[in-house]
This record gives C-alpha cells, sequence and structure tokens, in this order.
C-alpha cells in the first residue's frame, strides 16, 4: 500500500495552511478521512468558497499531480473517460491495404490509438494524483453511472483492451453547486462535505494570506461590510473569491480606508446583480448619514 | 466498548427515523472512520458521523440535533469551570430568584450582540437548568422545560435593546432587525436542544428522538409554521427556484432531439473519411405554458400563496407569460408586483400591503371571488393559458358557485388546485374541497418539497 495522503487531521490543515489555503476543522477532518478511507469527497456548497481550490491545495501541499474532469451539460464517456482515435485507426487501415483482418483489427485497438481522457489518465497514473470533477451536477445522470464504475472500484473497462485497474487510487474530489441532487448511489460511495461561507475571523485570515498588503484596518472592514451584506437577503451573496478580489481592486484604487463612498464606487466586484446593489446601497446609505448625525 | 457500539446502533436507527436514508454501507464508512480518528475529540466524532451518514445539507440540523442527544455535550449541570456565571451558587438558597433572572437577562443581551456563540451555548444551558426545572412524574425525579424556560427569560423581549446595541455598533436598521431576530431565534434553538439533553439524558434519548424533533424545512407544513421558520423558508424559496430552473432547462435540452439535421451530419462526417460516427439533430420548439394564478390571501393561507407566487414568478422564464390574481371576497391583480430581476424581499412586502385591496368584507368568499374574477379578468383565460388556484376552499359556509369554476376551467387548456391542507383535513367544517376537486383536479400541497415538485411538473 502506498503512503498514506494526511496523517491526522492537524496535519490536514497545516500542511494545507503551508500552501495558501485555511481549511476550518471540519474540513480538515473531513479530507483527512478522504484520505484515510480512499473514498471520493463530494464537496458541496455555493459559489465561490474555495471547493476547487480545496482540490488545488490538496494537490499543491501533497505534491500530487492534478487531473481536472470539468463537468459541463453534454459531457459523455468519449469526453470523460476514453475514446478510440477513429482518423488514426481508418488510415491505418487504409495504410496497410491487404493485411488479413485480423492482424488489423489487433493493430488498430491497441494502446497507440487510445486517447485517454482524464478518468482514465487519473486511473492510470503511477504517481500519486489527485482527480478533481468538478461541478458534477452540471452532468446528465447518465454520467453518474459512469462515474461509479470509477468511484467504487477505482477501475475502467474497456472492452477491447480489458479492465484497467488503478495502480494506485487516486485522491478523488468532487465539486457540486447543488443545482440538481445527485443520485443516491454516487452520494453513497462518497464523504461529504458542505463548505459554507466562514466565519468573520477565518475570512478576515483568508483574505490577508491572498492580499498580503492589505492594510490590518481595511481588511477588518472589508470583512465586516461583507459579514453584512451576507445578512442581506441577496440574490447571490458576496463569496470568498469575491471578498478577496475586493482586496485586490481597493490595493489597485490605492484605497486606505472604506468608507461610505469607497464602497459605493467599487461596491460592483461584489455584488453582481443590479436589484443586490440597489439594496445594499440602500443600507449602507443609512450608516452614512447616521454617521454624520453622530 | 459494547456500549459504544450500541449506542452508535441506536443513534444510526433514530437518524433512519428521522427520515436520513443511512445505509449499511454508510454505517461501516462510519465505524472504520471512527477508528481512523478515534473517540478522543467530540467535533471530529461529529465531523466524522457527519462525513459519511449525511449526504444533504439540508438534512444537516436534523443530524446535529440527533447528534446532540445521542453524544451530548456534557451531563447534567456540566462542569461548572465558568466561574462568572456560578457565584450564588455556594449560598445554597433558591436559584430561580428575580434577582438571579435579571442578572441573567444582562449577561444574555451582552452575549446576544456580542454574538459569543460559545458563551450562548453555556447560557442556554443554563437557563433550562435555572428557569425550566419542573417536579417530575415520580419523587426525586425531576423534568425541564424549554418553554417554561423561554417564557421566563423571554428573550423575545431583548430584541429592541439588541437591535439598539446593534445599530450604536454601525449597523442598518433593517439588517440589524434581521440579525436581532436570526439570534435570539438561535438562542431559542440553544434552550430547545438543551432541555431535549437534558430530558434525554433522565428518559433516554430514543424516546426524545421520536417525540420532540421538527422536521426539516423543507418537509415543515406551511400551516404549521413559526415566524422563524416562515423566514428560513422564504430564503429556500430562491435556490430552490434556481434549483428547477436548472432542472428544467437540462430537461428541455435532452429531450429537444428533433428530425435528423442532414447537412451538419454530412458536414462532420467529412472528418471521419464520410462515415457518419455522430449524428446532430435540428432542435425542438420548446411548448411554454401560460400561467394564470389565482390565489386565496386570507390569513394562514397567505404564506402559502405568497411562496407559491414568489416560485412561479422566480420561474417565469419557463413560462409563457405569468399572470397572478389574489382574493379574500374581491379580486386584484398583482402581477404588476414582479418586476423582472426586482428584490425579492422587497416584493414581498408590497404584496403583503396589496393583499388589503382584495378584500371588501374580509371574509373569504370563493363562490363571490370566482364571480368576479369571471366578471372583469375573464379575458386572461383562453386555449392556451392554464389556471391554477391557490387556497383551502374553506369558504365560510357562503355559496360556493361551483358553475362559475367550471366555466373558468372550461376556458383554460388545463387547471390545478393546490390545497395546503392535509388531505384528511378536506371537508371537514366549512371546507367545500371535494365539490372543487369534481371540477378542477385538487392536490395537497403542505411543503416546500411538494411545492417544488408541483411547480416543476407544471413548467415541463
Amino acid at each position: 500500500m502506498s503512503d498514506p495522503w494526511f496523517s491526522s487531521p492537524a496535519d490536514v490543515t497545516a500542511r494545507l495552511g503551508a500552501v495558501g489555503y485555511l481549511a476550518d476543522q471540519a474540513t480538515a477532518t473531513t479530507a483527512y478521512l478522504a484520505g484515510a478511507l480512499e473514498k471520493p469527497l463530494l464537496v458541496e456548497g455555493p459559489a465561490g468558497v474555495g471547493k476547487t481550490e480545496l482540490a488545488k491545495a490538496v494537490s499543491r501541499a501533497t505534491g500530487a499531480g492534478l487531473v481536472r474532469l470539468q463537468c459541463y451539460e453534454g459531457l459523455d464517456e468519449a469526453r470523460a473517460l476514453y475514446e478510440w482515435n477513429y482518423k488514426k485507426q481508418l488510415l491505418r487501415i487504409q495504410a496497410s491495404q491487404g493485411v488479413e483482418w485480423d492482424d488489423a483489427h489487433d493493430d488498430i485497438f491497441s494502446e497507440e490509438f487510445l486517447l485517454t481522457r482524464p478518468l482514465l489518465t487519473a486511473i492510470r497514473r503511477e504517481d500519486p494524483t489527485v482527480l478533481l470533477v468538478d461541478e458534477v451536477d452540471k452532468t446528465d445522470v447518465e454520467v453518474e453511472g459512469l462515474l461509479l464504475e470509477v468511484l467504487s472500484d477505482f477501475q475502467v473497462t474497456i472492452p477491447e483492451l480489458g479492465t484497467v485497474e488503478a495502480v494506485r487510487r487516486p485522491f478523488v474530489i468532487l465539486t457540486s453547486n447543488a443545482s440538481r441532487e445527485l443520485s443516491e448511489a454516487v452520494k453513497r460511495r462518497c464523504l461529504y462535505l458542505h463548505l459554507d461561507y466562514p466565519t468573520a475571523e477565518r475570512e478576515r485570515e483568508i483574505v490577508v494570506s491572498q492580499v498580503p498588503d492589505l492594510p490590518d484596518k481595511v481588511a477588518t472592514q472589508l470583512v465586516s461590510v461583507v459579514a453584512r451584506l451576507r445578512e442581506l437577503e441577496l440574490k447571490k451573496a458576496p463569496s470568498i473569491a469575491e471578498s478577496v478580489d475586493w482586496a485586490r481592486t481597493l490595493i489597485a484604487l490605492e484605497i486606505h480606508d472604506l468608507d461610505a463612498k469607497a464602497i459605493d464606487d467599487t461596491l460592483g466586484v461584489v455584488l453582481k446583480h443590479a436589484s443586490d446593489t440597489q439594496r445594499a446601497v440602500r443600507e449602507l446609505r443609512l450608516d452614512k448619514r447616521e454617521g454624520r448625525e453622530r | 466498548m459494547s456500549g459504544l457500539l450500541d449506542r452508535h446502533i441506536a443513534f444510526l436507527e433514530a437518524l433512519r427515523g428521522a427520515g436520513l436514508p443511512v445505509s449499511l454501507a454508510e454505517d461501516l464508512d462510519a465505524v472504520t472512520a471512527l477508528g481512523a480518528l478515534g473517540w478522543s475529540s467530540r467535533t471530529q466524532v461529529r465531523d466524522a458521523y457527519a462525513a459519511t451518514l449525511v449526504k444533504k445539507q439540508a438534512l444537516r440540523p436534523t443530524f446535529d440535533a440527533l447528534f446532540e442527544l445521542y453524544f451530548p455535550r456534557l451531563i447534567g449541570e456540566g462542569a461548572r469551570a465558568e466561574g462568572d456565571l456560578t457565584t450564588d451558587d455556594d449560598t445554597a438558597g433558591p436559584r430561580d430568584t428575580p434577582q438571579a433572572l435579571n442578572d441573567f437577562r444582562d449577561q444574555l443581551a451582552e452575549a446576544l450582540e456580542a454574538g459569543d456563540a460559545d458563551r450562548l451555548r453555556r447560557l442556554a444551558a443554563e437557563a433550562v437548568g435555572r428557569f425550566g426545572a419542573m417536579p417530575g412524574r415520580g419523587p426525586g425525579l425531576s423534568s425541564w422545560s424549554s418553554y417554561t424556560a423561554l417564557r421566563r427569560v423571554a428573550p423575545g423581549e431583548l430584541v429592541g435593546r439588541l437591535i439598539d446595541g446593534l445599530r450604536v455598533a454601525g449597523w442598518g436598521e433593517e439588517e440589524a432587525e434581521r440579525a436581532a431576530n436570526r439570534r435570539i431565534g438561535a438562542f431559542t434553538g440553544l434552550v430547545e436542544s438543551d432541555a431535549r439533553r437534558r430530558i434525554a439524558e433522565e428518559k433516554g434519548p430514543d424516546h426524545v428522538a421520536t417525540v420532540t424533533l421538527r422536521p426539516s424545512v423543507e418537509r415543515l407544513d406551511f400551516l404549521s409554521a413559526r415566524r422563524a421558520d416562515l423566514e428560513e423558508m422564504r430564503r429556500e424559496i430562491y435556490p430552490l427556484a434556481r434549483r428547477l430552473a436548472t432542472r428544467l432547462t437540462q430537461e428541455h435540452h435532452s429531450r429537444r432531439r428533433g428530425p435528423l439535421d442532414f447537412r451538419r451530419t454530412v458536414r462532420a462526417s467529412m472528418s471521419t473519411g464520410g462515415v457518419p460516427v455522430a449524428t446532430y439533430h435540428r432542435p425542438k420548439r420548446p411548448h411554454r405554458t401560460e400561467l394564470v394564478v389565482l390565489c386565496d390571501v386570507s390569513g394562514s393561507v397567505a404564506n402559502f400563496a405568497q411562496f407559491t407566487l414568489m416560485l412561479v414568478f422566480a420561474l417565469r422564464e419557463a413560462f409563457g407569460g405569468v399572470r397572478a390574481f389574489t382574493f379574500v371576497d374581491d379580486v386584484h391583480e398583482v402581477t404588476g408586483y414582479f418586476r423582472p430581476g426586482a428584490d425579492l424581499a422587497d416584493t414581498m412586502t408590497e404584496l403583503a400591503a396589496a393583499s388589503a385591496h382584495a378584500a371588501r368584507f374580509g371574509r373569504t368568499n370563493y363562490g363571490r371571488a370566482f364571480d368576479v374574477f369571471a366578471e372583469r379578468h375573464l379575458d386572461a383565460l383562453g386555449p392556451r393559458s392554464s389556471l391554477l388556484i391557490l387556497g383551502d376552499a374553506r369558504s365560510n359556509y357562503s355559496d360556493s358557485n361551483v358553475a362559475t369554476l367550471r366555466q373558468l376551467a372550461g376556458r383554460s387548456r388545463r387547471s390545478w388546485w393546490l390545497n395546503p391542507e392535509h388531505r384528511r383535513q378536506w371537508d371537514t367544517g366549512d371546507s367545500v374541497a371535494s365539490r372543487y376537486a369534481a371540477v378542477v383536479p385538487m392536490s395537497e400541497c403542505r411543503n416546500l418539497t411538494q411545492l417544488g415538485q408541483f411547480v416543476h411538473d407544471v413548467a415541463r
């Protein structure tokens, strides 16, 4: 058996922290379990809370290669698992006119004509691998069936070549925005982690670690404004990624104090709906007026 | 060790009883996970159970409540290490005095304002221990009541104080109010959970698990929801609409394979030497429903009508057009309140204010409402439109006017009636559900799950 991914949840926190991903306790415990039990990890949560980043961080922290399968509607076996290189096969047949069929058959269904796609690639790699299946909920239901064999047994069956088994089990992370319920079968095979917006302290640490130039005072102001924006009933609450973007914007514009005017000017970075902006401005205006009275 | 296994199995049984689909494979995973982690840290045990058993976030509150029961944070009063809360313990006097209550409420207000979760949890335990004690059934037994504790402490009365405190700290009025209500709701939840924990200690967790757990938001009845639940449900509407919209587009796309697109297929076969490896199809023209919603906004049914309207309008792209009318005993068109892209919370407020227009005498009268609708808005219904009626069919013993309803239903392509009451309550009292159901197919729609399913089927 290959060496374990992590030695304890505390080890996860430390090593992910070293590569710039601040994991909370639940994340650390679950990531440790995913490594220890060698089970896929299904991460759900709103957009922009660091689901994909978790996979990248695990790959950086463990020095494993990252293989990514981006899911989309209409994704099929040919683009997820493997495909035969038809054009090359046709050329091969045309080039070898007169060869017996049996020879040609053996020839064109060999490694040379196989195009491996992410799932097969991840399984065949001999080095440690992190397999990221991004936005699983975007695929059609049929693709989930395809994932089942890969996720439970880490093997792929190619009729012409036989069954390919994983040399070394990859660390699998699936991400989902929960826009569709995944099937029970997939969920049963995975560990589950729900990532949510972080607490103010943790978010502040994240922002500061991502944007080290940000003055402490502005960071505190920024995090508190973002937390308050999330309290409002917005169509799209600002994500961690967006608060980091906001911090970068403030640096670029050389704003050293996040007052009502600065918020007004740069609110577009965090809020992407007109009605959300109106609502936020209305709430924050109230503050400004009060501020003047005091 | 055997005690631990029993507890583990009882916990899993309770989870299944509460509606979590826990399979045997997941059970084994949980055991393996705990073997890898050890039992040294309670939060790690909880995280391990959650990662292996709970695969849906909506079920997480149920899981947390049960975990609190089967693996309580502390036993009895716990180790009372916090000196600041236990000053009058040594005096051995009655612990529940007016003075103590005042002190306690001051501390609570402080903790609520700071949003200090740890301290709130300690205070919740103290509130139950001190103010929620009740004499038990037998001598020497005691019991605990979250209701008594909450009535004594009355955290609801602290809302005003909390809002003022937050506003001084620089919060806006609306958001301070929301935050205050949320924090007090959370404290109430803590107190309830602590009372459950104590009762579980006396009577065994299995007893409590079957009696006191509330269903998750998605399965909560519209009619029995409390105010805090309604808030939470409202927050669920937009994500629900988004999920439904994604599902609908996916389904539309998967069924859009129309006739073969010969030109594209031949063109694509060029790259494979004239062999048509992949075929291409023309898209199908989607059929879109024009929806007319007629909803009862009186009293208790109002929430249900609002949720449905919000959901229907959030999905307006899936329909050819939507018109909405509200009624109590008069009819009022509310389509105008739903502007595309408008703020959901604002719309709700406007809608609530507008429901006054729908009432004349203020008593629900379905018969009259149908008449008025047929008189003024009959042009809204046509062969391309579908009629959706929302209401409990309780018409205060007035003329039910089935004939007009039949006329309305006859004009439209399809019609449905959604009734937020449990089927067994239909036809009780002044309900004339089955008389209407004979004309318009009526289905029961009591919670968000049922509502989402229905709207999805209509839009398909």
